[in-house]
């Protein structure tokens, strides 16, 4: 089954090279048949990769950073054996100058392959936005093993409710930006079948984007559970909502603590979660249901994307890694009004948001406390430097409550060798 | 999109069923056209320049529908794509242009001498006339497919034949990533400024890559003649003034058309047209004339009239609000523009903007004063 949907590599665009093209054909720039388009090969040369070089000038994000008229020219003409090429996967960079408080990625895989056909210019990226993460040098940890996390319980007077989550794609089927609808309808029946299989506290259902019924919909957005549609600019100019809502859904257990998306941003998004402070058994239950995907997955010939250089393989170079991103909700009504609290959290590996995700705004004093790290780091490691930051957070907010002074904690080393 | 013709090589992998796309829920043409098998037949297809039948339809297939307008659903990435794709082209026309047959052909007229009258609308009722084209240069990718080179050596050319415009028609062009805060405001003020498109189907069609790399306004001195570089087409060419002198902007619109052919062919390029589609544009909806003859008028007791969305239909007129498509009319006043692009030509069209508008303002005026209008009723153009 598999091996129907191998990547093949393709035969070069020989077959379609326009047989016409004639000698005297490409003298000046814009000398052109007078009845016929340019050809795509015609193209090719007529347009040398200077002329095709976006203007980055008011551009604030890694891709463009790191993008030099030379680069763009050495890798403009190259394609992944899923026929993706350099400008597919910049597009979003090149449409998207910069957000005001972030620096962006500004660009996005196609595939697996993305990563090493144009390593010239993801390496860099990777880079810049994992704080000096080398691919070229260095080998990212995976470590699955929850049992390794201590003090993973938090108080819940201060912490509302804990969450892990991570990204799998499936190895052999392109990305979203790039696949094809039988592909996505491929990771969708992949997935599905797989998630049939779990069972005990992790059984569940899936319900397609397309078939749910408005009383499912309804029950999916009071439990927080549906996304929608993309409508950031930076995803759709990546071409991932191209054909909305075909092979998209939602697959969760009864328990509604284990929830997977399929077909958003990347193949799969995986997500464990509770109300309440059992980081711990967020993050057991989380490594016991990849490991079972994982598990189905390959017992029908099917595998996740991964390699020991940049760990699983997402859509955005931002995810790569763990891809995992571990989280409260926790009230800190005096810390979040110190001075400090920024610094602390810089310190401490950590990032706030709104508690509607990224670029929302907090409500009230609860926040979204989660690690900035994804690659270099393994998931224990991510996870446990949450757990010891949650509860350094909460110290802080208990001694500010008895008036008592806090201390900023030293800032922890950032990448391995 | 700009996914190469390899990318769909590749997809030949999977069979047409596996990649066809669920149009259960759509209503636009393609979507009334597309058939499976229909599918099969053209997916192996590309254009020379590697525009894939995927391309021609994405935007019908991530636009389920409008609510209120039937829209077409598919798009064209070159010339090529009308005759590739011609076997789900030819019906989308059909549908969408009244009929219009694969063997009609179409004619163009842009004389402005044929036309009669249209020199003395009444300015109490029309504020504003305007007439729009577009025009593609022949050799060259359209919006949804072009390269980044591709389209700034259209922005190249444009710039450089509107710069030889002489008389009346002398003027600047203005390149959207260059322009100063002022000029912009002061492009705003007169509204001239197009933007980069937010409508989803527009950017699912891949138009909006690279914004707003070489993209620019052109306009003349005196504010009555203005193109639009690389916005939905290559060119949009627009002729408006103030008041209800149609004829004088049509003057203009066909003197400055003519000129600025001629600037193109004196470089090399002509601009896409064939004696069946006549003019060759991105949507399909705009072949032909591509021509949108308009006025903004006052009929606040004439848009009550239980008939008026008969009375348009039977002129063959359509109303849209005055921020343009998709906008609901301010205060009465409406823009009131041809239905039809293809199979009349251009003057046929503005003739009947102008005999259409002529009638809605007597119709307006007599309902002013309360009288009947029955026995102005238009018979069906």
């Amino acid at each position: 089954m598999a091996s129907s949907f191998a990547k093949v590599m393709s035969s070069r665009t020989t077959g379609l090279i326009m047989a016409s093209l004639g000698a005297g054909a490409v003298a000046t720039g814009y000398l052109m048949s007078d009845n016929a388009t340019v050809s795509a090969d015609q193209r090719r040369k007529l347009y040398p990769p200077s002329a095709d070089f976006p203007d980055l000038r008011k551009h604030n994000n890694c891709m463009a950073s790191a993008l030099t008229p030379a680069i763009y020219a050495k890798l403009r003409d190259k394609i992944t054996p899923n026929n993706w090429t350099l400008d597919q996967c910049i597009q979003t960079g090149v449409d998207n100058p910069g957000h005001p408080f972030i620096k962006t990625v500004g660009m996005v895989a196609g595939d697996e392959e993305s990563y090493e056909v144009f390593a010239e210019i993801f390496d860099p990226v990777i880079k810049d936005r994992h704080n000096g993460y080398d691919p070229k040098t260095m080998k990212h940890p995976t470590d699955l093993d929850a049992s390794k996390i201590h003090s993973g319980v938090f108080d819940e007077h201060y912490v509302l409710s804990s969450r892990v989550r991570t990204g799998r794609s499936i190895r052999g089927l392109s990305l979203p930006p790039a696949c094809s609808r039988s592909e996505r309808r491929e990771v969708e029946r992949v997935t599905v079948q797989a998630l049939a299989g779990l069972k005990g506290d992790l059984s569940g259902r899936y319900y397609s984007l397309t078939e749910m019924t408005e009383e499912e919909q309804q029950r999916l957005i009071d439990d927080h559970f549906l996304f929608d549609k993309p409508v950031s600019p930076l995803l759709t100019c990546a071409f991932m909502a191209r054909d909305w809502p075909d092979a998209r859904g939602i697959w969760h257990n009864n328990e509604k603590t284990f929830l997977i998306w399929i077909n958003e941003e990347d193949h799969t998004r995986v997500i464990s979660m509770e109300k309440g402070g059992n980081m711990k058994r967020v993050f057991e239950r989380f490594c016991r249901g990849l490991k079972q995907v994982e598990h189905l997955i390959q017992e029908r010939g099917w595998e996740f994307m991964w390699n020991e250089r940049l760990g699983y393989i997402l859509t955005c170079p931002s995810n790569l890694g763990t891809g995992l991103r571990a989280g409260v909700h926790v009230r800190l009504p005096k810390l979040s009004k110190d001075a400090r609290f920024g610094k602390i959290l810089e310190n401490l590996r950590l990032q706030k948001r709104g508690t509607g995700g990224v670029d929302t705004a907090a409500v009230g004093d609860t926040f979204d406390i989660s690690n900035l790290d994804r690659l270099g780091k393994s998931e224990v490691e991510l996870v446990q430097l949450v757990v010891d930051g949650v509860n350094y957070l909460i110290e802080c907010e208990k001694r500010l409550e008895k008036g008592q002074d806090i201390k900023i904690p030293a800032p922890i080393q950032q990448s391995r060798k | 999109m700009p996914f190469g013709n390899s990318h769909n090589t590749l997809k030949m992998k999977f069979s047409s069923e596996q990649e066809f796309p669920d149009l259960s829920k759509h209503n636009n043409h393609m979507a009334k056209v597309l058939t499976p098998a229909l599918y099969e037949k053209l997916r192996s297809k590309q254009t020379p320049s590697g525009f894939t039948l995927d391309d021609v339809i994405q935007t019908g297939v991530d636009n389920p529908g409008h609510p209120f307008i039937m829209t077409v659903g598919c798009v064209a990435g070159d010339e090529e794509t009308y005759e590739v794709f011609k076997e789900l082209l030819d019906p989308v026309i059909q549908d969408r242009h009244g009929g219009y047959k694969p063997t009609d052909k179409h004619k163009t007229d842009l004389n402005p001498s044929n036309l009669k009258g249209g020199d003395d609308l009444d300015a109490n009722y029309v504020l504003s006339s305007r007439v729009r084209t577009g025009r593609s240069v022949r050799g060259f990718c359209l919006p949804p497919h072009c390269s980044r080179g591709e389209r700034r050596a259209v922005e190249k050319l444009s710039v450089e034949a509107l710069g030889a415009l002489t008389g009346d028609l002398k003027g600047k062009y203005y390149a959207l990533k260059n322009m100063t805060e002022a000029e912009q405001q002061q492009l705003i003020d007169d509204h001239f400024l197009f933007d980069k498109p937010v409508s989803p189907l527009l950017l699912a069609s891949g138009m909006a890559r690279d914004w707003p790399d070489a993209r620019g306004i052109w306009h003349n001195d005196n504010k009555t003649f203005l193109v639009w570089v690389n916005e939905e087409d290559h060119l949009r060419v627009i002729s408006m003034q103030k008041g209800g002198n149609m004829k004088e902007v049509f003057n203009r619109f066909c003197t400055g058309l003519t000129k600025i052919e001629e600037l193109f062919k004196n470089k090399g390029h002509a601009f896409m047209w064939n004696e069946h589609l006549g003019y060759v544009l991105t949507c399909p909806s705009n072949l032909g004339t591509g021509l949108r003859a308009g006025v903004h008028v006052k009929l606040p007791n004439l848009s009550k009239y239980r008939q008026f969305e008969e009375i348009l239909k039977r002129l063959r007129l359509q109303k849209r609000g005055t921020g343009g498509v998709d906008t609901a009319a301010v205060g009465g006043v409406f823009d009131i523009s041809n239905a039809d692009r293809l199979g009349f030509s251009e003057v046929e069209l503005v003739q009947m903007v102008v005999d259409g508008v002529k009638l809605l303002v007597e119709m307006e005026k007599r309902l002013e004063k309360g009288q009947a209008i029955e026995d102005l009723m238009p018979a069906q153009k």
